[in-house]
């Protein structure tokens, strides 16, 4: 589980994307890569600190490509704000790597409201433009633009 | 973008200004998760995306005459709900009646004397007098369309491996408009319009009845008329004449907006003699202009202008320059009362942050693809 106090997670680029919002996710591991680009989300759709840990919501995806993999499970936690009015904390994901790499998300955090979370951006979607999930030297590291 | 005029003055709204903008703040949900006022059930929500705006009017979500004063009467017919994945309608059916957040806004802007650029031409838009009240809303499918988006991103993308297609930008996923991925996407973002169209059209009936509450008077008597509705994304199978004939081709304006010229025959009967209103939005701060199509974007740019001023500064940058509360301060001593979901999403919007509307107005006018008629100034403000 993470908290998303920690700016080496994940960084918001300024000058990438004028209207929508950039940032590069990192991760020691395929696993730390998504959960890290998740908490970049939680940070843009509220303040955090005003979320309690009170629901779980849990997910399984899989796919034959790991990028898209990340696309998918970003799109998920944008699915679950619009139809189930969650916002999130934390999150544990664990990835299974093979011919279809199966994903398992645990998400913690709240029903939406207004008059307990300081709410943000209502992020629309995740975008394809200069997505990407690169392996490099000591990790992953991911770049993701979404629409806001 | 859907632009709405009223027969009061500012003289008569000011004292009530502060009570006006935090009724619409209660009355049209703004930000993240908001729950939208219409509670349509699946099959209602299948009805809303094949008539868009026609089945909000005929569910007491507005006026007949709405639907002329609408892009296309508010409805895309090539529309067919069953492109459209189960996971977007889940997404799309809470959102109906929600203003967003980002740089999606419902402002009261007033006319001044100095701004009224072609008399005759506003009247007939029903901008009668300066110091005319009037309210414009921007705001799209919401989280729907996007869901569509996502979905038939992951279809086009491997449907370019069967018909050989490269890009250089994932996000530029593809397929061939005849191909049946493409058609069914045509008919699917078809769905996401009309829920657009839709959405701005309840969001419409709210503000006649905050406005209707707040100065005791029918909307009706408020004489609180649209001018016109544009979309501001949308790919359209329009007829336009390239090298001196006839073609039916696909037009598709992202961030840009419709400009038809007077007689063009999708134009309703009211604004056949006019040519189409034209809204372009400007910052907050700054304000937006109602325009006309012209011949000239017929003839070059398919039928089309900008449709916004365009930021000039990423929304991180702008928050580092900006704070929200300070702005929402600054804004008011200079008479434009706001109310924002979001203090750092309200400075991301900060004037600053955009392009001088000004200039993209004087570059459309040159350009003699659209030509202004009244600029409005914003005095009340409310953003997601």
């Amino acid at each position: 589980m993470n908290i998303n106090n920690d700016k080496k997670k994940y960084r918001f680029l300024e000058d990438v994307a004028i209207a929508d919002i950039a940032y590069e996710a990192y991760g020691k591991d395929l696993n730390e890569l998504f959960e890290n680009a998740a908490l970049a989300i939680f940070e843009l759709s509220a303040d955090v600190e005003t979320i309690d840990a009170v629901k779980k919501t849990e997910f399984e995806l899989e796919n034959k490509k790991l990028d898209n993999l990340l696309y998918d499970f970003l799109s998920e936690i944008l699915f679950f704000k619009d139809s189930k009015y969650m916002v999130f904390k934390y999150v544990h994901v664990t990835i299974n790597e093979g011919k279809k790499n199966k994903l398992k998300a645990v998400l913690e955090g709240d029903t939406i409201n207004p008059e307990k979370q300081q709410l943000e951006n209502d992020i629309k979607a995740v975008t394809m433009h200069m997505f990407e999930l690169k392996k490099e030297k000591n990790g992953y590291k991911a770049t993701v633009v979404v629409d806001i | 973008m859907r632009l709405v005029t009223t027969n009061l003055t500012f003289k008569e709204v000011q004292p009530k200004l502060k009570e006006l903008v935090d009724t619409m703040f209660k009355i049209v949900p703004a930000g993240v998760g908001s729950r939208g006022f219409v509670d349509a059930s699946k099959s209602q929500f299948k009805e809303i995306m094949a008539y868009g705006s026609k089945w909000c009017v005929e569910n007491s979500y507005g006026w007949t005459e709405d639907l002329e004063r609408t892009e296309g009467y508010g409805r895309i017919d090539w529309a067919e709900p069953e492109k459209v994945s189960s996971k977007a309608l889940e997404r799309g059916i809470k959102q109906l009646g929600t203003l967003g957040s980002g740089n999606h806004y419902l402002e009261i802007q007033i006319v001044k004397a100095e701004n009224i650029f072609d008399e005759e031409l506003a009247k007939k838009f029903g901008i009668i007098e300066p110091e005319q009240v009037v309210v414009m809303v921007h705001c799209g499918s919401r989280g729907f369309g996007h869901q569509i988006g996502t979905d038939y991103l992951r279809i086009f993308e491997g449907a370019m491996k069967k018909y050989n297609i490269e890009v250089y930008d994932r996000e530029l996923a593809c397929a061939p408009f005849q191909s049946n991925e493409g058609q069914d996407y045509y008919k699917a973002m078809a769905c996401a319009a009309n829920m657009a169209f839709a959405n701005r059209q309840v969001i419409l009936h709210r503000i006649r009845e905050g406005f209707s509450k707040v100065f005791k008077t029918e909307a009706e008597k408020l004489e609180m008329h649209m001018v016109y509705d544009v979309a501001h994304n949308i790919a359209k199978l329009e007829e336009h004449v390239v090298d001196g004939k006839n073609k039916k081709l696909v037009v598709h304006r992202k961030g840009s907006t419709r400009a038809f010229p007077p007689h063009h025959p999708e134009l309703a009967k009211l604004y056949k003699e006019t040519g189409q209103p034209v809204i372009i939005g400007g910052s907050m701060e700054t304000g937006s202009f109602l325009l006309v199509g012209t011949q000239k974007a017929m003839d070059e740019t398919f039928g089309s202008t900008a449709h916004g001023s365009g930021r000039t500064m990423s929304r991180a940058a702008a928050k580092r320059q900006v704070r929200g509360e300070q702005l929402q301060k600054d804004m008011e001593k200079r008479g434009i009362y706001v109310k924002a979901i979001s203090m750092p999403g309200l400075a991301e919007e900060a004037g600053l942050a955009y392009k001088n509307i000004n200039d993209v107005i004087d570059a459309v006018s040159q350009a003699g693809i659209s030509k202004p008629v009244v600029g409005l100034k914003p005095v009340g403000n409310i953003k997601g």
